[in-house]
């Protein structure tokens, strides 16, 4: 099992009645609550943490889009990927992802991407999703009903970018170049860097992932019980459609506390978790639901009750109807896995053996967590739990991991000291 | 309902080889109208004040409700060349075209861009215009309960155009209802904003313009905009009681309006 630590960036200093007075965290939260000093420290703190990931052996570090969002400070993950890409050595960089339909034109993506997989030595995972409708629809104004033909005519664009040896005409529906010829170019060419879809519960964005043969991630914030579902309907789709139980075709997002003790734990995890479900997830329900981004076939099944409760998690305002806030809630509803290592590992390889997923992508900063307590979490999650569960799934390749340079041939970064993160 | 006695002819055209339904009703000179948004899931009691003395036309823009094929159009373009043939097939060439809200901005462009295609223009708190000093407000992000309100002066009349009717098919029903709302987003996103100023000084046909003095979408001093904007003789006319689709809130108010002007 692939063990990959996920950050969010999310500012960590909202206020205790940020609930009352702000509608919403993400599209309209206001500018008076981001105080670019604090955010200095708090970006400077999230890549210590990140790279402290890195350096305890986590087998991948993981950004992502969101834009005027409380919860995300990444507008691009690009920038804190190619930052990483020099202060990490062997680690993979997950960049989960680059919304395509956003970036005009969409060789961008397959520039910055080839960027960061040649500084990094071809540590790249290129992930690529739709977006959700705040980031895409409204925080970025795109048509909620051409998006996803947008995002499919996009992600042709940059593959073919990537892996046609000549300068080419693109001469799409919605994007036009005479000349097409990246430079630079990805160091994994064969045929591209690793590319992984996150997605919600949407049939059709399995069979595409099985078509293309590209690893599906289920990102869901409210953890293994309401992802359980889902997961089961996408193994059930590829079973139909003849793809093997190979688990690393499947990604998975979970958070997770461990300490000394389940009371240390809940000590410890209790308030950032609540920060996080409570004020991070304070999304007014009117950015939910633009027209159209929800596929008429989507919102048949959904009516129609073909697809079950967790399936419709997918859907951010079902979402916002259940969301527990409390820390009793959360840990008795999955949302986060909390406990001694032992009782982690145990929850862990029943989480990785129950969703049938390889790569699995925790959490562990969240909400307003300071980073000693996150270093903390990831240090006895390294230590005492990694080794446990490391055996998982051992029988099966992962063939969408990305390939490097071999380790002699790529450069030396000199100024990297590692020991300094750790001696903090 | 479509299929009452009372209710309009039913025929259906087709537009970029998709279907796009054609209600009929009354007797007299053609009276073309494109609706608002949501479309016209039923029919109205406004349309029937119309076909007391006018044969009332009224075609569904490609997604609206008896309408798909919107998926298909892609620019501003498209859309103007879908409801200029929707006209055509129609029959309503060269008769009084009616448009309200986002039906308003495509009669407007009709006028504009094909004056003889129009005899004489009314807009009903038309689309097309944005002016960031006083700006509309975002009819794609609302909360369900807010949408009523915001349509309507009286909500419930905005209530009773999307309920269900017995014997609808509870899958296809909300469906429909969303695509219409898709339909227009599709055209208009995310401003209503089609730079229909550039062509209002085409427009050379006799204009009314009608806005519910509650309009919560567009403000009613938009209606002045146009009214300066358009070459031809333009009257601006308040609504009282009424929001943004008047034609809901005030039925007999609006009738009467329309059918002076288009006499």
């Amino acid at each position: 099992m692939k063990l990959m630590w996920f950050h969010l960036m999310p500012y960590t200093e909202l206020p205790d009645d940020f609930n009352k007075k702000h509608p919403s965290v993400w599209v309209d939260i206001h500018s008076s609550l981001f105080d670019p000093h604090r955010a200095h420290h708090m970006y400077n703190d999230f890549m210590d943490e990140l790279e402290y990931a890195a350096e305890v052996g986590f087998d991948a570090v993981c950004v992502n889009e969101h834009h005027s969002n409380g919860y995300g400070l990444m507008p691009s993950p690009n920038l804190i990927a190619s930052s990483l890409a020099r202060r990490t050595t062997d680690t993979a960089l997950c960049v989960m992802g680059n919304s395509l339909a956003l970036y005009n034109p969409p060789t961008r993506v397959a520039e910055e991407f080839a960027m960061i997989d040649c500084i990094s030595g071809g540590r790249l995972i290129a992930g690529f999703p739709v977006g959700s409708p705040m980031d895409t629809c409204y925080a970025y104004g795109q048509n909620p009903s051409s998006l996803r033909e947008r995002y499919y005519e996009a992600h042709d664009l940059v593959k073919k970018a990537w892996t046609e040896k000549e300068p080419f005409a693109f001469s799409g529906r919605y994007n036009q170049q005479r000349y097409v010829n990246i430079w630079p170019r990805p160091i994994q060419n064969d045929p591209h860097p690793p590319i992984w879809i996150p997605g919600g519960g949407s049939i059709e964005t399995w069979r595409w992932c099985a078509e293309m043969d590209y690893v599906y991630c289920y990102l869901s914030y409210y953890g293994y019980k309401a992802g359980l579902t889902t997961m089961q309907g996408f193994w059930n789709e590829m079973a139909k459609l003849g793809k093997d139980r190979n688990p690393y075709r499947a990604g998975f997002l979970q958070f997770v506390g461990v300490a000394e003790s389940r009371q240390q734990a809940l000590d410890l995890y209790s308030e950032p978790a609540e920060y996080f479900y409570g004020r991070c997830l304070h999304v007014d329900p009117r950015f939910a639901l633009p027209p159209g981004y929800t596929t008429e076939a989507t919102q048949r099944a959904g009516i129609e009750g073909m697809m079950t409760k967790a399936a419709n998690l997918a859907n951010p305002s079902t979402k916002a109807a259940l969301k527990a806030t409390n820390m009793k809630d959360i840990v008795d509803g999955g949302y986060v896995l909390i406990g001694s290592p032992d009782e982690v590992v145990e929850q862990i390889r029943h989480v990785g053996t129950s969703l049938n997923v390889g790569h699995l992508m925790l959490l562990l900063q969240y909400g307003n967590m300071s980073k000693d307590v996150t270093k903390y979490n990831t240090r006895l999650f390294a230590e005492k739990v990694m080794p446990k569960v490391k055996d998982l799934f051992g029988d099966w390749e992962d063939k969408w991991w990305p390939k490097p340079m071999a380790k002699g041939q790529r450069a030396a970064v000199p100024a990297f000291r590692p020991q300094l993160a750790a001696a903090e | 309902m479509p299929n009452s006695l009372n209710g309009p002819k039913t025929s259906t055209v087709e537009i970029n080889g998709f279907p796009c339904r054609v209600w009929t009703k009354g007797s007299g000179p053609k009276l073309g109208f494109l609706a608002g948004l949501g479309g016209l899931p039923r029919w109205l009691p406004f349309l029937d004040r119309l076909a007391e003395t006018r044969t009332v036309i009224a075609p569904s823009l490609p997604g609206y409700p008896g309408a798909t094929g919107h998926t298909e159009l892609d620019t501003h373009l498209d859309w103007v060349l879908a409801v200029r043939q929707l006209i055509d097939k129609s029959g309503l060439a060269g008769a009084d075209l009616l448009g309200a809200s986002v039906g308003g901005a495509f009669a407007a462009e009709m006028a504009a861009i094909f004056p003889a295609h129009v005899r004489k223009l009314c807009l009903i708190a038309p689309f097309g215009l944005f002016d960031d000093k006083e700006p509309a407000a975002d009819p794609w992000a609302q909360r369900r309960d807010n949408v009523p309100g915001l349509m309507c002066a009286d909500g419930a009349k905005w209530t009773a155009l999307v309920a269900p009717p017995d014997g609808a098919n509870s899958v296809e029903w909300p469906i429909e209802m969303t695509r219409a709302s898709e339909a227009a987003a599709r055209a208009f996103w995310p401003l209503g904003n089609t730079r229909l100023e550039k062509r209002l000084g085409l427009i050379a046909a006799p204009t009314l313009i009608l806005w519910g003095e509650r309009d919560a979408v567009l403000p009613p001093s938009y209606a002045k905009k146009f009214a300066n904007g358009i070459n031809g003789s333009t009257r601006v006319q308040t609504v009282a009681d009424a929001g943004h689709l008047a034609y809901l809130d005030q039925p007999d108010a609006v009738a009467r309006a329309v059918l002076a002007h288009f006499a």
